[in-house]
């Protein structure tokens, strides 16, 4: 329902995107090691470029995949899609709402119980306790939990925190759903259940980017994908011609273990 | 546009309006208005997270209230003993009187650093996955505090009256007093809250700090009593002004001193205008250090 401007075709722009930040090598920055370090003007400061000049855009109501190795830049990249890490040069420009996963924060405080994690969750993404009481049960309901709420996150298994923190995700009804490396935690039957709910999601436009190990999911769901390596974009293109280039690269062929999860 | 039509209206701003642009930050303070609009609607979240904070210290049990009460209450008796013994057994129930009022609200403050020290820190998930304005993590431990200082004060009432001490129209400057330490223990939360991140120590030097800070306010005597040779410590003092112009009211049911009642105001809108400032500069650093 555009109020009279043209609807914004593009949900994602990222334009020349690069991400520096520092941070401190120390374990564990402490007062007392800074002030030992005056006398010996030490600088335990250490850049990350952890997202190098990255452009690309993806179109409303389709699904973006993002492939690379450990510490490519891929989470980087979806925070600062989702405005918590700022960029240091360049632009993002996102036209929607957005949820983030593994988000909302849910699962922020261990020892407090599943609902109580869902409902600071969405306060601090901005929802009103209506909406929150309005969505409750629905969330609940797609994350089968309704045994667990009331129990302190710390007892839930990493399968039934990834549940809630998807269903979450889901019932925000965002325009723009950013997921990382949620999907490997369900079973089976809740992959399938997610795959389902995620294409739905587009079906009524909405716009996904998804990143994941689990090479097969991304052909399965995607209709582009995005190679990261080292911070910089490696290829941009049909999600087959990148899994295949990046399993090349991997060297390791086209078996089953890296299509299903590494 | 979606099809579930959003049910309230969206603001254009940083966190969740349709349309969202990020750039660099020229300087590193975000639109400040913005800022604040989204602060304020989400303060529905600073609420429950503070009370959230009380019932993980049992504040929802019978015996968790009470021992909230009965804390500071015994803390308040041994000062009492304390002090009446170094003074030969000379203080009264209008001294005790005075150093109740005064330590339950030297706690706001303290329980307010304790508690707020660890805010940012321990926002762990919540910081790295969702964007909102990080302020509200410190401003609930300030809520935190103040819930426990509420029951604290509601004892201290019919105390009040059981001394026999004065009454009268002048104890309503106790509210612009208490809102002028809730500004000051904001400040100084922020500040805590966000030094934590870069020295993960500030936690343990804490304890020391209050309790130094504790022992050179005017709680545990009155501040007329001061030896001339120690008053540069109320005067570098932030608390000692706030505390005096209190316990003034308490004490004496009397208008505070006029440049009391300045240098408070002054302590309390300086520390919270540059703490604010420190912390919302640095939030959005927050996430990659934590």
């Amino acid at each position: 329902m555009p109020s009279g401007s043209e609807p914004e075709r593009t949900a994602i722009k990222v334009e020349d995107l690069s991400v520096t930040y520092k941070t401190s090598i120390e374990r564990r920055p402490t007062l007392k090691e800074a002030f030992k370090r005056v006398g010996r003007r030490e600088r335990f400061i250490h850049e990350i470029e952890a997202v190098k000049n990255v452009s690309f855009e993806v179109p409303r109501g389709s699904v973006l995949g993002i492939v690379g190795a450990n510490g490519a830049g891929k989470s980087t990249l979806v925070r600062s899609i989702a405005g918590i890490l700022p960029p240091t040069s360049g632009r993002v420009e996102v036209n929607g709402r957005v949820s983030t996963l593994l988000a909302l924060g849910v699962g922020f405080n261990r020892k407090l119980t599943g609902r109580e994690n869902v409902t600071l969750g969405g306060l601090a993404a901005g929802w009103s306790r209506e909406e929150l009481a309005h969505k409750y049960d629905d969330i609940v309901r797609f994350a089968e939990l309704k045994k667990f709420m009331d129990l302190p996150m710390r007892t839930y298994s990493s399968g039934m925190y990834g549940r809630l923190a998807f269903s979450v995700a889901v019932n925000m009804d965002p325009d723009i759903l950013l997921i990382d490396e949620a999907l490997s935690v369900g079973d089976a039957r809740f992959k399938r259940k997610s795959f389902r709910r995620m294409r739905k999601l587009c079906e009524a436009d909405s716009t996904v980017v998804l990143v994941s190990h689990a090479l097969q999911s991304i052909k399965d769901l995607c209709d582009h994908a995005i190679w990261m390596h080292e911070g910089e974009l490696r290829m941009w293109d049909e999600p087959d011609a990148v899994i295949d280039a990046y399993t090349e690269f991997l060297e390791v062929g086209d078996d089953a273990v890296t299509m299903e999860d590494v | 546009m979606s099809t579930q039509a959003p049910q309230r209206h969206r603001l254009e701003d940083e966190f969740t309006s349709e349309h969202h642009v990020y750039e660099p930050h020229k300087v590193g303070l975000p639109p400040i208005g913005s800022y604040v609009r989204e602060l304020w609607r989400r303060r529905e979240f600073a609420v429950e997270l503070a009370r959230t904070n009380l019932r993980a210290q049992h504040f929802n049990t019978v015996f968790g209230q009470l021992w909230l009460v009965i804390n500071p209450l015994l803390l308040a008796g041994v000062y009492f003993i304390l002090v009446d013994i170094l003074r030969s057994g000379s203080r009264g129930e209008d001294f005790l009187a005075h150093l109740m009022a005064g330590l339950f609200a030297y706690y706001l403050v303290q329980q307010s650093l304790n508690q707020g020290v660890r805010s940012v820190v321990s926002g762990g998930r919540l910081i790295l996955n969702t964007a909102f304005p990080r302020a509200l993590l410190p401003i609930a431990s300030v809520i935190t505090a103040f819930m426990r200082f509420l029951p604290t004060f509601a004892i201290y009432i019919p105390l009040h009256f059981a001394f026999g001490m004065p009454v009268g129209i002048e104890m309503l400057w106790l509210i612009p007093i208490g809102l002028i330490l809730i500004v000051f223990a904001s400040g100084m939360t922020m500040l805590v809250a966000a030094g934590q991140v870069y020295f993960r120590d500030i936690k343990n030097f804490l304890p020391y700090a209050t309790r130094i800070w504790l022992y050179s306010t005017p709680i545990l005597y009155y501040a007329s009593e001061v030896p001339d040779r120690y008053d540069w410590i109320l005067t570098v003092n932030p608390l000692a002004p706030i505390i005096t112009a209190w316990s003034t009211v308490i004490d004496n049911a009397n208008t505070p001193a006029l440049d009391d009642m300045l240098l408070a105001t002054a302590w309390a809108v300086g520390t919270f205008l540059v703490a604010a400032v420190f912390f919302v500069s640095r939030e959005r650093e927050f996430a990659v250090r934590i």
